[in-house]
């Protein structure tokens, strides 16, 4: 898959209230069934299956088979690639735009 | 399934046997995305496996318990530095390689026979960098972290 294509799935499953609800109640209980999530959610089972069908193209939620039971973890290595592509970098430029002031204030101070 | 269990899942752009070797035996290649920490076994079942700091301390130990290079490595690991990591005993890590594509998917899945543990709890904060930072460096050849800012990585302490 093209960078492209993954970091819009991405971005589209983080764009609806409920599956980040969804991402939301995995992260407070990870290696949930369907029906355990159904219980928490406003929605028919039908809707819950379909947010989770995109949260797994995302790559946000992984599954495992526990005999017949299909249990939901929280992936959270797509979220850590976001912070350093889209927070981290235009995070840096102001903590040095902040720490050159200080230097500068300090310099005329003393 | 155990009790605290955490999954992490990437595709990254390379091969199977690219991906095993910087798993496993390709220490110097290790030390780049983990911070400086590398792994030291034989990678072979039955063979002892331990986590090694930059400063040259071990922080955590085992045995590898399954080894088929290059689609799954199960490692038997636990912490040795810290009491209340430590008292909770073994841990298992399953790492497993597939290819998908023209990329391999990595998922690795960690587990400890407890409700909450402390252990599980303290690696979660570690794997999606180390992860993140293995993806980037066999993908474009460059880390995306120097260091591993806040929150403990697995086998590192703050």
């Amino acid at each position: 898959m093209a960078e492209r294509h993954d970091t819009d799935l991405l971005f589209k499953a983080l764009a609806d209230p409920n599956r980040r609800k969804l991402l939301d109640l995995l992260h407070a209980h990870d290696g949930r069934t369907l029906n355990e999530l159904c219980e928490h959610m406003d929605m028919t089972r039908q809707g819950v299956t379909q947010h989770l069908k995109l949260l797994e193209e995302a790559n946000l939620v992984a599954t495992v088979w526990r005999g017949r039971e299909k249990l939901h973890f929280l992936n959270p290595v797509p979220l850590q690639e976001i912070y350093e592509r889209w927070i981290a970098k235009f995070e840096k430029p102001r903590l040095k735009a902040l720490s050159d002031l200080k230097k500068r204030l300090e310099k005329s101070h003393g | 399934m155990a009790k605290s269990t955490f999954i992490y899942v990437t595709y990254i752009r390379t091969t199977p046997e690219r991906l095993w070797s910087a798993l496993t035996e390709d220490a110097e290649f290790m030390k780049q995305y983990w911070f400086g920490t590398h792994c030291e076994s034989q990678w072979t079942a039955g063979s002892s496996w331990k986590m090694v700091q930059a400063d040259g301390r071990i922080t955590d130990s085992g045995e590898i318990v399954e080894a088929q290079p290059p689609s799954r490595l199960v490692i038997r690991w636990q912490h040795q530095r810290l009491p209340e990591l430590k008292e909770e005993g073994d841990s298992l890590c399953t790492i497993e390689l597939e290819p998908s594509g023209t990329a391999v998917k990595l998922t690795i899945t960690h587990t400890l026979e407890r409700d909450r543990s402390k252990f599980i709890e303290a690696v979660s904060g570690g794997w999606p960098k180390i992860i993140s930072n293995l993806k980037s460096l066999l993908e474009s050849g460059s880390i995306a972290l120097q260091e591993a800012y806040a929150g403990r990585c697995a086998g590192q302490e703050n």
